[in-house]
């Protein structure tokens, strides 16, 4: 019998139940929850008289719909936003569950907290009535996005009812060149997959490249596992991982952390185990990478030109000819010339310390373009601290960009920041759908240090213009 | 969910066809936070005019029907979206069994998850109930689950079908999570086990 895939194995260690039909009772670890697509869930518990079968192990934070400006206190203006958000506050105080309101320092995007507070581990299952919530397959936690039916049948089971998914490995062999980082590679992994070439499996990430990756660049690439098609992405814990969780305020101590460590341990695929899929890119061969059309998949290196639509096949063709459309773009542009009007650094993708301060080493002692506008949105009230703590909230501020407080932002446009109709934005978050993040909104992906690059210059740049390999360790 | 067994009450005839599911819950009532409170929403446009006074016409706003508990209504009832606030105005205003020569098949699906009843009966009977459903306060009926009958307010009873399944949820008051709910057993044993193995989590 062929051995188990990482996937297989945590499957099998939360499987509750499974039915003739392969149809499977799956044990849920963690739950988060967010003002959007929680509040008929929990009203649906209220109607049923039924508690949250597991408080303790349920987590909520407002995040999509809060507005990031530094006055906070004078509270929410939109009125439907702030009706979800106080949804929230009261459902959380009603049913137990940990809660951090938008006056806690804890307080950010789900995905960011969820790692930062040691409540995401290795082995266990996560989900979130969130598509990014493979986020926290960075640490080799089964994790995946529900839907409002499904965020009830967590609160109130503490199970989902799952079918099993395929086994993808997404190998990326080799070392990154300079200037090269997560970002880039899971956009090269996109463009090479497509957006449907993940539907129906669990990828996980292997390989030199993503070993040598900290855990903030683990959870950009498995952040975006969901806009490859997969549920979820996972990448093995390792030596990494268990350095990142340690001493988090709810990860295992003492003689449980050891307990801990000694299962985690066992959690990687075994060498003779099945693959359904298996896609394998060059390290080396990967450049800085940005988005040109309205689909994670239209991404290029930032030294090649916009595609003519020709050059696809079949529907691609029509949608890549719709999107330039929208996108406002000509065949045969050169990337690095197109000009850029905003400038957002944040997300769930990209809104870590480690993102702040690749982009702030970009920026150090230089000013944004004139006339752009440009915005950090640290992931979490503590990203944020850290980075005042480390100087990085001043360069960014001396360099002319507006330090923000933290919150889903301008990832999409839920809460006040918003793209006007034609604006043309380089974003480090994860979706350039048409209108994503504002009616019209023209939105560009690329990493940290490539969003500071194009807001110094004004347009989509190489940041290797700006930055020289470090020298070699000695 | 609340169960389903026997519900006697008021049935008022909506003879209609493709009742859509804008028609049931226009698009201006998703933005809430709850499944309840719709009710009063149910079939707005149709229900209250510009000023948002209501259209006595309407057949819920007339006196004998201001309490249905059944609705009469026509071919291919709930056609349109997928969304749930459908149900869930239905539900809200307290009709908990629908009568109809056919719906939608998500609106179908949409209604066992919410504790109502989709009675799918012969287009001549329908015209029947309809007929009864006319004569005001007078026209209460019985729906009984477990039996699969309609009593009309004349006494007469008429069958229906109901998928076995489905009837054993209704009667049970078992949605996904009741379902899930009855195997409590095997997650309490679950969580037994994790606890020892993985007490950290
Ligand atoms: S930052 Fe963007 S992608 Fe992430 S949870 Fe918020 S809205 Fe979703």
């Amino acid at each position: 019998m062929a051995g188990k895939t990482l996937y297989d194995k945590i499957w099998d260690a939360h499987l509750v139940h499974e039915d003739t039909d392969g149809t499977s009772l799956i044990y849920i670890d963690r739950h988060l929850v967010h003002e959007v697509t929680s509040p008929q869930a929990f009203e649906g518990l209220r109607m049923a008289g039924r508690p949250v079968r597991k408080p303790g192990n349920t987590i909520a934070v407002p995040d999509h719909n809060v507005p990031t400006w530094e006055d906070r206190a004078k509270g929410i203006e939109d009125e439907q936003s702030r009706v979800q958000v106080e949804a929230l506050d009261a459902n959380a105080r009603d049913f137990g569950i940990h809660y951090y309101p938008v006056s806690d320092i804890r307080q950010g995007i789900v995905h960011i907290i969820g790692p930062e507070q040691g409540w995401t581990l290795p082995g266990m299952t996560v989900v979130c009535g969130d598509s990014h919530t493979a986020t926290h397959g960075a640490f080799g936690a089964l994790a995946h996005g529900i839907g409002t039916s499904e965020v009830e049948h967590v609160l109130a089971t503490q199970t989902l009812i799952q079918s099993k998914s395929r086994n993808m490995k997404v190998e990326v062999t080799g070392q990154l060149p300079h200037g090269v980082t997560a970002k880039d590679i899971v956009l090269s992994i996109i463009a090479r997959t497509g957006t449907a070439g993940g539907t129906g499996y669990v990828i996980e990430y292997c390989g030199e490249a993503i070993r040598a990756l900290s855990m903030e660049g683990r959870m950009t690439i498995c952040n975006m596992a969901i806009e490859g098609g997969a549920r979820a992405g996972l990448i093995a814990p390792d030596q990494t991982t268990f350095d990142y969780v340690q001493g988090r305020p709810h990860a295992p101590k003492g003689a449980q952390w050891q307990a801990a460590l000694d299962w985690w341990r066992t959690l990687a695929s075994d060498d003779d185990a099945h693959w359904d899929k298996v896609v394998t890119l060059k390290g080396e061969e990967i450049e800085p990478t940005v988005t040109w059309g309205t689909s994670p998949e239209d991404a290029l290196p930032i030294s090649a030109t916009v595609p003519d639509p020709d050059s696809f096949q079949g529907g691609k063709r029509d949608a890549a000819r719709r999107a330039l459309d929208y996108m406002a773009l000509t065949p045969g542009t050169r990337l690095a010339d197109i000009e850029i009007d905003t400038v957002f650094l944040g997300s769930c993708t990209n809104g870590r310390i480690e993102d702040l301060r690749a982009a702030a080493a970009v920026l150090k002692g230089k000013r944004i373009k004139d006339g752009l506008r440009a915005m950090v949105v640290p992931g979490s009230g503590l990203v944020r601290a850290q980075a005042e703590e480390e100087g990085l909230a001043d360069i960014f501020r001396d360099a002319g960009f507006e330090w923000r407080m933290a919150g889903c932002s301008m990832c999409l446009g839920m809460n006040p920041d918003q793209l006007a109709p034609g604006e043309r934005c380089a974003a480090t978050s994860n979706r350039n759908f048409e209108g994503r993040q504002g009616r019209g909104g023209r939105t560009h992906l690329m990493s940290p240090a490539m969003a500071a690059a194009a807001a110094v210059t004004g347009r989509l740049t190489d940041v290797r213009e700006f930055t020289s390999p470090a020298p070699e360790p000695a | 969910m609340e169960k389903f067994t026997t519900l006697t009450g008021i049935a008022a005839p909506l003879p209609l066809i493709n009742v859509d599911t804008d028609m049931i819950i226009p698009k201006q009532f998703l933005k809430t936070i709850k499944r309840t409170g719709l009710g009063v929403n149910l079939f707005d446009e149709m229900r209250y005019d510009d000023n948002g006074d209501e259209i006595p016409d309407f057949v819920l706003n007339k006196p004998a029907y201001r309490d249905a508990q059944i609705l009469i209504a026509g071919e291919n009832f709930g056609c349109g979206s997928s969304r749930e606030h459908a149900p869930w105005a239905i539900a809200d205003f307290g009709i908990r069994c629908v009568v109809a020569p056919s719906y939608a098949d998500i609106f179908f699906n949409n209604c066992f998850k919410n504790g109502i009843l989709p009675v799918v009966l012969p287009q001549e009977q329908v015209d029947r109930l309809m007929d009864d459903a006319s004569k005001g306060a007078n026209a209460r009926m019985t729906v009984d689950l477990e039996r699969q009958e309609i009593t009309t307010p004349s006494g007469d009873t008429i069958p229906f079908e109901v998928d076995p399944f489905r009837k054993h949820c209704l009667l049970n008051g078992l949605d996904d999570i009741g379902l899930t709910l009855e195997k409590a057993s095997a997650i309490e044993s679950f969580e037994a086990q994790s606890a020892q193995s993985r007490p950290w989590v």
